[in-house]
């Protein structure tokens, strides 16, 4: 269980992927750039539990924030907050 | 969970999942009886309507609710703790400047032991792909217009957490006690499809 790499405050960009198995990036968010609200602790990545793995890697979760008019254009000027494992996440400055 | 399921096309597709996994040893009927209903004893919206009156009447309360939202409920005798694994557990609040919805777009996650079994429309399609895009629009169809000037945060609970939202106390109730306030609180207002 490693150290969380991002902290409150740090854009990120969730990777653009379309993995063969099930994931928990939303479609929507997949190359989009948000801010990290909240760390939550560290999980069980969905993926590899998904795929039965006995021994899944356990990553940092984070709370990352988009702006609606970057998800789906003008929107209703709101915010969308998804929940993250850190393997989905790059930095971006 | 064997022989109490309707006869819907989902209770059957349910069934031959189930039936599958007991077929191959990787569960019991009775296993999944009893994690079905450990999971839902006592799991009712009056669990977060409580929580809510006491963070209202309660300032101290209120700040230790949103601050770490599973020892609260402990002070009040409830957990998250009652499915397979334990849950974290967060309180958002709305404010006159934000508003907070709760949706889970890529299936059906839910507070189960605060709230109870979900609400049919949470897990529809239209719900879930809508809110994210259109929150001002899909909660003035369900009868909440909000002024022009309040701000929207949808919470897709996409990981290990649930959510419940914490609505503003309604104006006009200073001389309830909490049991009253508690009765006010539905559970459209614990997701934030209700001003309340």
């Amino acid at each position: 269980m490693a150290e969380p790499r991002f902290a409150v405050g740090d854009r990120v960009r969730a990777l653009p992927v379309d993995p063969p198995h099930h994931t928990r990036v939303p479609r929507y968010a997949r190359g989009q750039v948000g801010e990290v609200v909240e760390v939550q602790g560290s999980w069980p990545l969905a993926d590899d539990r998904a795929r039965g793995f006995t021994d899944p890697r356990v990553e940092p979760v984070y709370t990352v924030r988009f702006p609606a008019a970057a998800l789906w254009g003008a929107a209703d000027g709101h915010w969308v907050q998804v929940e993250l494992w850190e393997s989905y996440l790059e930095g971006e400055r | 969970m064997s022989g109490q399921h309707s006869s819907s096309e989902t209770a059957v597709r349910v069934r031959r999942l189930e039936e599958r996994l007991i077929g191959a040893g990787l569960t019991s009927d009775d296993e999944l009886d009893g994690i079905i209903g450990r999971l839902l004893a006592g799991a009712s919206p009056a669990n977060g309507a409580r929580v809510v009156a006491r963070a209202w009447v309660d300032p101290a309360y209120r700040e230790r609710l949103l601050a770490d939202a599973n020892a609260a409920l402990e002070e009040l005798g409830l957990s998250m703790s009652t499915g397979p694994q334990p849950q974290r557990f967060t309180v958002v609040a709305n404010t006159p400047d934000t508003h907070n919805v709760l949706v889970c777009t890529l299936c059906s996650c839910y507070p189960i032991a605060l709230l109870g079994p979900s609400p049919s429309w949470y897990k529809s399609e239209a719900y879930r792909s809508r809110v994210v895009r259109e929150p001002r629009a899909v909660l003035s169809e369900f009868g909440l217009d909000l002024p022009e000037g309040t701000g929207i945060v949808v919470h897709d609970t996409s990981a290990e957490s649930r959510h419940m939202v914490l609505p503003m106390r309604p104006d006009g109730t200073d001389g309830l006690d909490e049991d009253r306030l508690a009765a006010l609180v539905t559970r459209e207002g614990l997701i934030g499809t209700a001003a309340v």
